[in-house]
């Protein structure tokens, strides 16, 4: 029986024609994260009908998708079987699928306990600048064979291949989940945050606005009761963790919003309208000015993070993401020339000049 | 360059930028590093150098660069895939001099260390803290971080804790084109290409690391161990994946064959069920009552998974037992044979019932005992073949039947390396692994790094060339058409 959601064949064509042509493509699949970058001018190439998971064995702890399936799809299977992403993407909407969650390579609030979107990633079958056809990684948990070209897919936002398929390992659900909210200010919070850190706690998120600090508590029953003992704190609902995750958070609505990623202990004041997740390491913050530098004094980056505006336009000076060192950008063009030597795909989308 | 007199000039110019007894040169000097963990491969390197500091590097590399010689770069020499493999007119360099912890930042839980740093050292500065340095291959009491780096290394507790790539932050790097660059950053992630995961594992092909962010992890509260026994290893290998379907992510799950526990038994005295099949070893940690509560559960899993018996460590000291003998399986195994040889293929758990059926009947075919000892939880494999490097033809034969199980891993849905590298060792294999599009891709991405290919050139990423010679030599199944041309 033909395979009606394998589009591999007309993917690879189009790209091939594109790269002799040296048309522009703009890789396209759920459309939820389009903010997410600058504006790519291009020919659509279109990935959310390429779609469909291919092999998923609990056992394993590996499922492997065609980019343009449905996150909320692979989760409902995982879901079956008590596992999950556990690096828990951001859906934006309800069309946000699997590609698009791994080349924008964002990550929700379980991020430093779980791991990022990278860390999941085994292997990827993509097509390069060339139109060429390939698979890196694969289905195991541990490979080095060949340079990682999987991972360096993630979060290069379809500038070094068109993703058509992912294999990613997956994990099982905790038996339990607690959040415990604490009233204190973000500064004596995240001291004790650390506190419990060390201490071995079960913590799997935290986020700390508006006077409040919440944990987020994932183990069995009885670890999650002994916690509760020994950190105190007021148990509240679970929802507000699928809200960070999903960005729809009130937070997530202000105009002017800046995603400032940090080292966990970086200074931090105590400011009403910040937002800290991540143990300290994920601050966001609204700001007319762009913050750069502030971020880059602190030893991390910012990003600039309008969920609801139109993405920056090509030939805008507003970067999104934070500009690379002289050297650091003189190795990412060489880099994406290596992938894609005729600059078609998604170009300027990170940055323009790549 | 090679004359003598060039090696001379070489020497030279490298005395005037490192200390003279920095630069070795005379053959008995140069001896102890014509190998590194994988002696079946050797070669003399025409110099040693031994930097010391970051301006070191840079001018050693920079030299070579202008003088287009290739440099080799090595950490503590314990890699299993010839990695490290010095060149006949190239420079090895030894980074172990820059063995520094340089700081361990307790509320970041990050150490910054230099490349020579031993992986164990990480662990220890951190203990005190109540941190450690989660990946621990088995060399970790010598094994360097930088090697670690550049092999993306594993061990014992990957399933649940990750490779060498889970577990750092930055990397300060130099290239051959001199170029300074850092690779992450003190924050979760960065901006731009994940190059971090790029650097890491890319067996010293791209830059040479000169300094390393690890993350450092709290030491779990609590951690124990369930030794199951097997009649059966295909019934072991099913409790595997039962284990894992049931929702239980167990810190190691090792499996050991009957003729690997019983030398480990010999060896240590473990007291291992001696006429088992098989046995597992599955440990447990984290919090004390999440690490009791899992103990029930994975015992009743492997209870209905067939096990014949089934122990739990009642103390520290017993568990230590356990350990100590799949933590001399290697050495145990060592005298049950003049050699071995050490695999490293990875497959899927469902497929480590039909692969070991598999490797079994390779054995017989090739009168070559084999002993299978693995990291069960990733379906990472290292079968152990015994030889005799003495017998006329018998490495051949081993090297021959090993590349033969990595193809099975590969058709099993695999790959020919885990954790151990490509190196020297397995660069045929790459051919059985990647397409020509592929590999030509990997040479691309080295070219963005190192257009002049003089870093570690040879190793890792074979040639096209290479792989027709192979393909042709492939047809002949296992008759190499000519015995005694150098075959790495």
């Amino acid at each position: 029986m033909p395979d009606n959601n394998d589009k591999t064949e007309i993917l690879c064509d189009q790209v091939l024609r594109a790269c002799s042509s040296k048309t522009p493509l703009a890789i396209r699949s759920g459309n939820s994260k389009l903010f997410y970058g600058r504006d790519v001018q291009g020919e659509p190439l279109p990935l959310d009908e390429h779609n469909g998971i291919l092999s998923y064995k609990a056992s394993e702890l590996v499922i492997t998708a065609r980019s343009g399936s449905r996150i909320s799809d692979i989760e409902s299977a995982l879901d079956e079987h008590g596992q999950q992403l556990a690096f828990e993407p951001p859906c934006h909407s309800d069309q946000s699928t699997i590609g698009g969650a791994i080349a924008c390579g964002l990550s929700g609030p379980a991020r430093p306990f779980h791991g990022a979107a990278r860390d999941f990633v085994l292997g990827a079958k993509i097509i390069n600048g060339k139109g060429e056809l390939m698979q890196f990684g694969g289905q195991v948990m541990k490979n080095v064979a060949g340079y990682d070209v999987s991972r360096l897919m993630v979060g290069a936002q379809g500038t070094l291949g068109v993703l058509l398929e992912i294999s990613l390992k997956v994990l099982p659900k905790a038996e339990a989940e607690t959040t415990l909210a604490f009233e204190i200010d973000a500064v004596e919070g995240h001291k004790m945050l650390r506190g419990w850190l060390i201490d071995g706690h079960p913590v799997t998120a935290s986020c700390h606005y508006q006077g409040v600090l919440s944990v987020r508590l994932s183990s069995t029953e009885n670890s999650i009761s002994n916690a509760h003992r020994k950190m105190g704190g007021e148990v509240v609902a679970n929802d507000l963790w699928q809200q960070l995750r999903h960005q729809s958070h009130p937070c997530f609505e202000q105009a002017n919003l800046w995603r400032l990623s940090l080292p966990p202990a970086a200074v931090i004041h105590n400011e009403d309208d910040q937002l800290i997740e991540w143990g300290g390491a994920l601050r966001w913050k609204v700001s007319n000015n762009d913050l750069f530098e502030q971020a880059q004094r602190l030893g991390g980056h910012a990003t600039r993070y309008n969920i609801n505006s139109s993405p920056a336009q090509e030939n805008s000076s507003d970067e999104i993401f934070q500009p690379l060192q002289a050297g650091m950008l003189a190795i990412h063009k060489r880099i994406k020339h290596a992938l894609d030597p005729n600059n078609i795909l998604n170009p300027a989308r990170l940055y323009k000049e790549l | 360059m090679s004359t003598s007199t060039d090696k001379k000039l070489v020497i030279r110019c490298l005395q005037k930028i490192l200390p003279t007894e920095s630069v070795l040169h005379k053959e008995e000097d140069l001896r102890p590093y014509e190998c590194d963990g994988l002696s079946a491969y050797q070669q003399v390197p025409m110099v040693v150098v031994l930097p010391e500091t970051i301006k070191q590097i840079e001018d050693i590399l920079s030299f070579c660069t202008n003088q287009t010689i290739p440099v080799v770069a090595r950490g503590a020499g314990t890699g299993l895939s010839g990695g490290a493999l010095p060149l006949e007119n190239g420079i090895l360099m030894s980074l172990a001099r820059l063995s520094r912890i340089q700081n361990i930042d307790i509320d970041n839980r990050t150490a910054r260390v230099q490349p020579g740093v031993r992986n164990l050292a990480i662990s220890e500065a951190a203990s005190s803290y109540g941190l450690y340095y989660a990946p621990d291959p088995s060399s970790q009491i010598a094994c360097s971080i930088g090697g670690n780096v550049a092999e993306n290394a594993g061990g014992v507790h990957c399933l649940k804790y990750g490779l060498t790539v889970h577990n750092i932050l930055k990397l300060e790097v130099i290239t051959m084109q001199g170029e300074h660059l850092t690779i992450g950053s003190d924050a979760l992630d960065s901006p731009g290409y994940d190059l971090l995961a790029l650097m890491t594992g890319s067996e010293g092909l791209l830059g040479v690391i000169t300094e390393i962010t690890v993350k450092l992890l709290p030491k779990p509260e609590a951690a124990n161990v369930i030794l199951a026994a097997f009649d059966d290893v295909a019934t072991a290998g099913q409790a595997v994946s039962n284990i894992i379907a049931d929702g239980i992510l167990p810190a190691g799950l090792e499996l050991m064959d009957n003729a690997a526990l019983r030398a480990a038994d010999d060896f240590v005295n473990a007291g291992y069920p001696r006429d088992a099949a098989a046995i597992l070893l599955c440990e447990i940690d984290g919090t004390s009552a999440e690490v009791a509560d899992r103990l029930e559960h994975a015992q009743n899993v492997l209870r209905t998974s067939g096990a014949t018996e089934i122990r739990v460590a009642h103390d520290e000291q017993q568990r230590a037992k356990f350990w100590a003998g799949r933590k001399a399986a290697f050495p145990a195994v060592g005298r049950l044979s003049p050699d071995y040889y050490c695999m490293d293929g990875t497959i899927p758990r469902y497929q480590i019932a039909n692969v070991l059926t598999r490797i079994s009947e390779l054995s017989n075919e090739y009168r070559l005992p084999i002993v299978n000892v693995f990291h069960a939880g990733d379906g990472n494999l290292h079968p152990l073949i015994l030889y005799d490097a003495n017998i006329d033809g018998e490495l051949e034969r081993t090297e021959e039947l090993g590349g033969k199980i990595l193809e099975i891993c590969v058709e099993a849905g695999g790959t020919i390396t885990g954790e151990h590298g490509v190196g020297m060792e397995k660069i045929n294999q790459m051919c059985v692994q990647f397409n020509s599009m592929e590999l030509q891709q990997f040479h691309a991405i080295k070219h963005a790094f190192d257009p002049d290919e003089l870093l570690n050139p040879g190793k890792a990423i074979p040639t096209l060339h290479r792989c027709a010679e192979f393909g042709a030599m492939h047809v002949h199944h296992g008759q190499l058409p000519h015995p005694e041309l150098e075959r790495f």
